[in-house]
């Protein structure tokens, strides 16, 4: 049972990197426009520089 | 900040944006086309009405919002805030799921002490982080003295923290934190919802204000400045170009024009105006440009004074409670005597302080209204979501379960059953050289009759009358010349004739000593009679109120089939009128647009107004209208109905559950995986019953 002492904190780091990813792309206001989001994707005009 | 109603692809934004981009002056330009708006960074001396031109060229509609009337930055933060706590709360309860799941599948010893440990470890951050908004509501309601949905909540989760914690430190078999967790989870998502939809339907309504700004022409010395509403004061002199509202109460000093009152009066006919005649804010001026002097600004002014006095009115509203919190009223005392009962019970039989609390918590878990608290937000979710569909903005929270009560329907006629704009009757009866010539006359004014004759003429595609020197009589008509002849349009005792009958009338003068009359009537709104019908099949009694003249309210209310009508009432009266309804124990549902309609709108039990309302009756309204179509008020009648019969329905599966859980966790047979069970499964059959809503029709 000694492999516990890895898998559990490994299993809540990995947890834990997907709860900060979401927490950053809401803090970093990407849920702002997401019709005009998944449009902008279908234009190469912004590949390059994403629009502000 | 610009409107962009008709944006759709992704090749209007880059068309949108790039020409924005090309004006000079313009910093940065981003449109959002989930709120259809473009977000524009601009040198100070651009002005808006520039930057509309320059889009309409492009064939874009644009209108220009006035930031200050949109505060959904806060809405949108609190709804964020929600989804913060629900991430965590989601994280945490998967987790601590997870090692529960190990102990409910025989983990013992000292393993089982550690997923306890390290469950705990991981439930109580999260939920003194995520559980917040339930701790604070229970608590502000407590010192109210109140019990609401969520005092129960907030018990059961503190009390599960803290018999587990308990029951871990004595490496006991049971503890809830993953109940704790589910629940806290459950309950905001609950929250979330609700908070989404109501902030959809508060961001639309803040729209429809922020696209009327305040602007006004004050003359200075050396002519008309634009400047902002807030910024006149008494005893300027404000010009009002036709077309436009009035900004202020005043007195005429220069002009002569004709007022078309019909937002505060609902009188469909102008009015004419000369120099030392008053003028209320809100009144549009119609043909020839007039200079006021402010007698009244801001606060002060006629329309703001009868604004005040709905709030008024409007407080006596908001003592309708919900049903959930009828509900919660019922549930929350019941649950906490079931649960001390549950303790006291078993202290006296086994005199065992730890195994009674452990019950007592159990029994909380169970009847936690996690069920309750998603069974409302669930169903006006998804019926708000379905009614926004169809056009209709659901402004307030119990609007729709207040809106399923309804067994009377008050409709306003001018701007609400009609369309506010006359139509022309006996068009077909004129000759051609004689539709040419009116249309000819009818293109040179504003008024609200020429406008309805050159419309019908395009319509036509009648060619009109190529008519010289067109010369604007403010208050009486129009006149022109055709080949050296005078031709005019106008007012019938202008024209020296006189009609049959009060009908709205023109005249036209030909020139040669034999003026025609035009008839019009004023056309009803689309969708009027379907909607009427509607009501009708679903057995609610349709009632006109107008405050037009009486041949004209009868005529109409018998093209519509409508049998009970009451005309010339005054904004008073129809309040009266509403507040005698209600009195005789009726549910009034009041479909209104003008000033004069606010305080019947405020009274009624609840309200509806389309979009072009006026601001104070949009305001004092429920739910507001966004087409012009008036189908979708029976729609709403239905899908009301629909949503308040599940929300009971969703009370009662919801009490089922307890019925047979409450025995269980009673008993002390309820262990958390038991708990985990009937919480989940009582709350997904809730959510999808709420489903049904949107599914069908």
């Amino acid at each position: 049972m000694n492999v516990l002492a890895y898998l559990i904190p490994i299993s809540l780091i990995l947890g834990g990197l997907g709860l900060v990813g979401f927490l950053y792309t809401l803090k970093s206001r990407q849920y702002d426009d997401p019709e005009g989001d998944s449009r902008r994707i279908l234009s190469d005009k912004w590949d390059d520089h994403p629009k502000e | 900040m610009l409107s962009l109603p008709m944006i759709h692809c992704q090749a209007c934004i880059a068309r949108v944006e790039a020409a924005l981009d090309a004006h000079p002056g313009i910093k940065s330009a981003r449109v959002n086309l989930t709120l259809k708006r473009a977000l524009i960074d601009a040198e100070p001396e651009v002005k808006a009405v520039e930057l509309v031109t320059v889009l309409e060229k492009e064939g874009f509609e644009a209108h220009e919002l006035d930031p200050g009337a949109l505060n959904d930055t806060a809405t949108r933060n609190a709804s964020k805030d929600l989804l913060m706590r629900l991430a965590v709360a989601g994280f945490a309860s998967m987790n601590v799921m997870l090692l529960s799941v190990a102990v409910w599948s025989g983990a013992a010893d000292a393993t089982r002490d550690l997923f306890h440990w390290i469950s705990a470890a991981i439930a109580l951050p999260a939920i003194s982080f995520s559980a917040q908004p339930f701790f604070r509501n229970a608590w502000s309601a407590l010192r109210a003295g109140q019990l609401n949905m969520d005092v129960p909540i907030s018990l059961a989760i503190v009390l599960a923290l803290v018999t587990s914690l308990w029951e871990t430190w004595l490496s006991g078999h049971h503890a809830y934190f993953d109940a704790a967790l589910t629940l806290t989870f459950f309950l905001l998502a609950g929250r979330w919802l609700d908070a989404r939809a109501r902030s959809a339907a508060r961001s639309a309504a803040e729209e429809l204000t922020a696209l009327e700004v305040p602007r006004a022409m004050r003359m200075a010395a050396d002519g008309p400045v634009e400047v902002p509403v807030a910024d006149l004061r008494m005893d300027d002199h404000v010009l009002i170009r036709p077309g436009a509202r009035a900004p202020v109460d005043g007195i005429i000093i220069d002009g002569r024009s004709e007022i078309d009152r019909a937002m505060l009066t609902g009188e469909t006919l102008p009015e004419v105006r000369d120099v030392g005649d008053p003028i209320s804010a809100g009144e549009v001026n119609l043909t020839g440009p007039l200079t006021l002097q402010a007698t009244a600004v801001g606060q002060e002014t006629s329309l703001h004074r009868m604004a005040a006095l709905v709030a008024v009115a409007e407080s006596g509203r908001s003592r309708y409670t919900s049903l959930a919190d009828r509900a919660a009223k019922l549930y929350a005392p019941g649950v906490h005597i079931l649960s001390a009962l549950a303790f006291l019970g078993w202290l006296i039989w086994s005199g065992d302080m730890r195994v009674s609390l452990n019950i007592a918590a159990a029994v909380l878990i169970i009847t936690c209204p996690c069920a309750l608290g998603l069974a409302v937000p669930a169903v006006t979710t998804a019926a708000s979501g379905r009614l926004f569909g169809k056009g209709l903005l659901i402004k307030n929270a119990t609007a729709l379960e207040r809106l399923a009560e309804a067994d009377t329907v008050v409709f306003d006629k001018t701007g609400t059953l009609t369309t506010g704009k006359p139509k022309i009757i006996n068009w077909g009866q004129l000759t051609n050289a004689q539709k040419s010539v009116a249309f000819g006359l009818a293109e040179g004014s504003a008024h609200p009759l020429s406008r309805a004759i050159a419309g019908m003429a395009r319509t036509e595609n009648q060619a009109p009358a190529d008519v010289t020197e067109i010369f604007e009589k403010p208050g009486f008509g129009t006149q022109a010349l055709l080949d050296n002849q005078a031709v005019r349009l106008g007012r019938p005792d202008w024209i020296g004739v006189t009609p049959p009958d009060d009908s709205i009338c023109a005249a036209l003068d030909m020139g040669d000593g034999a003026p025609v009359l035009l008839t019009f009537t004023d056309a009803p709104r689309q969708g009027a009679v379907e909607a009427i019908a509607g009501l009708r099949a679903q057995g609610v009694d349709v009632i006109l109120l107008s405050g037009d003249r009486a041949p004209a309210v009868a005529s109409f209310a018998a093209g519509l089939k409508i049998d009970e009508w009451h005309a010339a009432m005054l904004p008073d009266a129809k309040a009266h009128f509403v507040a005698k309804l209600r009195d005789e124990g009726r549910h009034v549902l009041m479909v209104g647009d003008g000033l004069n309609d606010t305080a019947a709108l405020a009274t009624a039990h609840v309200s509806i107004s389309p979009a072009q309302a006026l601001d104070a009756a949009r305001a004092a309204s429920d739910m507001v209208l966004l087409g012009q179509n008036l189908e979708p008020i029976a729609d709403a009648l239905a899908v009301a109905r629909q949503a308040t019969r599940r929300i009971r329905e969703n009370f009662q599966i919801a009490t089922l559950y307890n019925i047979v859980a409450v025995p269980l966790a009673v008993a002390g047979l309820a262990t958390p995986l038991i708990a985990a069970l009937a919480m989940s499964t009582s709350s997904i059959t809730v959510s999808l019953n709420a489903l049904r809503v949107r599914g069908r029709g």
